[in-house]
């Protein structure tokens, strides 16, 4: 081993860490956003210095076809879609990481047909079980994600039993291929098994666990890259490979406390059923109207508002009117902050992402449980595409399936105005009582259009 | 590979995870979106491994197609990734 590429890689394992560290601070997330990708091209440049200079045309060739693609996407992709592009990439890494154990295993199998190395053949195994489980996953998710495939839970007839039966059988094709390594069929049965376990861990998972999902998947292309690293002896890959893992794991995790759920839970999929079944014809909502006018008027007459933002306030595209409304707020000494939940949008943080597109503070996003106790001294709550997020029924309906999940308390403000397309339900199908209360008034109408007519008011006032 | 060789790439994935940890946990929940696509993109250091997986003699073998394949896709994982990530920092203004 070259000590100098070895130097090198442990340079470009503290640009990881250290790039890691600065997004503790958003004013210096992108420097070290930018240092990791620094520590990147020295990992790339040590391993370069290893090559065959025969072999550089074909990789430049790869590198330009690929660095491309990315691009291509990374500006191309709508803040609203990040969550899909996550997820797809995540599913590359997936890809990328089985390819790679492929590649070794085949090259020591059947080409230097010298005898692999348990170690190295367990990590092989594993880097394709990961590896394929990420890849399939993240494609299920990306489908579920932009609706080519349904967003509701996929379920049958003895699923978690046909789940247990190919794990079994991935054990022992595991130790098939262990004590007959030149057989590529076991390895054929491996790869075929992990891509197939990928699906069918992921389609019986709801369209409103996707944060938990992508977070999950994020941290098994890291565990993946974590088994190339056995499989090629390099720490780089590993220390990298950790970093991803955990951050995927405390995401997870944050994901589920925010929704009251375990992961098992989540894992075990089919939420959007047991609501179905457990839906009771109870006394139905009666709501109230208020119109543009009388809107734009209980603005101008309150001296706090909170916005509560949702996903249908991105699909909408109102985040941009959201931001005049804070203007003219503003303007007139109103005090104005956004409220955000931790799960609202289709990933974690994404609400603040598509807030400050619309160049908006980030000062003025507070988390729940910051702003959670503001609600009861609060004139006005402007809830905007959120839903299940502010339904007092999680507090107070044991029936209900979302009850125990922290909630925005919006119902503690003085009046509150949902702006909503229609009497529609929330994401994970549930009815909200909130909009009935009595401090509650609806804004019916397309988010953009009804918040610009609401600002031009204000403004005439 | 020696079992000394495997114990010290496990120290390195626990020390590195405990590390990944402390780290990870004290990012404030707005930049939890950055840090999904950073950390992704962090993950194409399989990159690495597609590098070498390339480097193996003759275009006839599975090992170099697959390891074209994996490098193809490590490169759109790290550059997208890296990419995307600073297209969304830049929007973070006070």
């Amino acid at each position: 081993m070259n000590i100098t590429i070895q130097l090198l890689y442990l340079f470009s394992s503290v640009l990881f860490i250290i790039g890691i560290k600065m997004m503790n601070k958003t004013k210096d997330a992108r420097a070290g956003n930018l240092l990791s990708s620094v520590g990147m091209l020295i990992a790339i440049i040590a391993t370069l210095m290893q090559i065959e200079v025969i072999s550089m045309v074909e990789i430049f060739i790869c590198i330009i076809i690929g660095s491309l693609i990315g691009l291509y996407y990374a500006y191309k992709v709508e803040m609203t879609q990040i969550p899909e592009m996550v997820a797809l990439f995540n599913g590359f890494g997936g890809l990328a990481s089985v390819a790679v154990a492929i590649s070794d295993y085949w090259l020591k199998s059947q080409i230097t047909e010298a005898n692999i190395d348990i170690i190295i053949l367990v990590s092989i195994i594993l880097s394709v079980f990961i590896g394929g489980i990420t890849f399939t996953g993240s494609m299920v998710a990306f489908l579920k994600l932009n609706g080519r495939i349904t967003g509701s839970p996929i379920t049958f007839k003895g699923q978690h039993p046909l789940n247990l039966v190919m794990l079994i059988s991935f054990i022992l094709a595991s130790v098939a291929t262990w004590m007959n390594p030149s057989d590529i069929n076991f390895m054929i049965v491996l790869v075929l098994i992990s891509l197939l376990l990928g699906i069918l861990t992921v389609i019986p998972i709801g369209g409103a666990d996707m944060p938990v999902v992508i977070s999950l998947l994020n941290s098994y292309s890291g565990m993946a890259a974590c088994t190339t690293g056995f499989i090629l002896n390099n720490n780089v890959l590993i220390v990298a490979g950790a970093l991803v893992g955990a951050s995927g794991i405390i995401l997870t995790q944050i994901m589920c406390k925010a929704m009251n759920r375990s992961l098992v839970n989540v894992l075990l999929g089919g939420f959007g059923q047991t609501i179905a079944g457990e839906q009771t014809e109870g006394p139905s909502i009666i709501v109230k109207e208020v119109g543009v006018e009388e809107a734009a008027m209980l603005f101008d007459g309150a001296s706090s508002v909170i916005v509560v933002p949702g996903y249908g306030m991105a699909v909408a595209q109102a985040q941009h009117v959201i931001r005049e409304l804070m203007e003219q707020c503003e303007k007139r000494n109103i005090s104005f902050k956004f409220a955000i939940h931790p799960v609202a949008g289709r990933m974690p943080g994404h609400m603040n992402v598509l807030l400050a597109e619309a160049n908006i503070s980030y000062d003025k996003l507070i988390e729940m449980d910051e702003i959670n106790n503001e609600f009861s001294n609060t004139d006005l709550v402007f809830i905007v595409g959120a839903n299940d997020v502010v339904n007092p029924a999680a507090e107070t309906n044991p029936q209900s399936p979302i009850f125990g999940m922290p909630i925005l308390n919006a119902y503690k403000a003085k009046t509150i105005i949902v702006s909503k397309r229609s009497m529609g339900k929330g994401y994970a199908g549930v009815e909200n009582e909130l909009f009935g209360y009595p401090n509650c008034l609806m804004l019916f109408g397309d988010a953009k259009q009804t918040i610009a007519k609401v600002v031009s008011e204000i403004k005439e006032l | 590979m020696s079992i000394d060789s495997l114990i010290i790439l496990i120290y390195v994935l626990v020390l590195a995870s405990y590390l990944g940890f402390e780290l990870i946990a004290k990012v404030p929940p707005t930049l939890h979106t950055p840090l999904m696509s950073g950390s992704n993109a962090i993950s194409g250091i399989t990159i690495v491994g597609a590098l070498l997986a390339c480097n193996e003699l003759g275009y006839t073998t599975l090992s170099k197609w697959m390891g074209m394949i994996a490098l193809i896709l490590a490169t759109i994982n790290v550059v997208g990734g890296y990419a995307v990530t600073d297209r969304m920092l830049k929007m973070f203004k006070k």
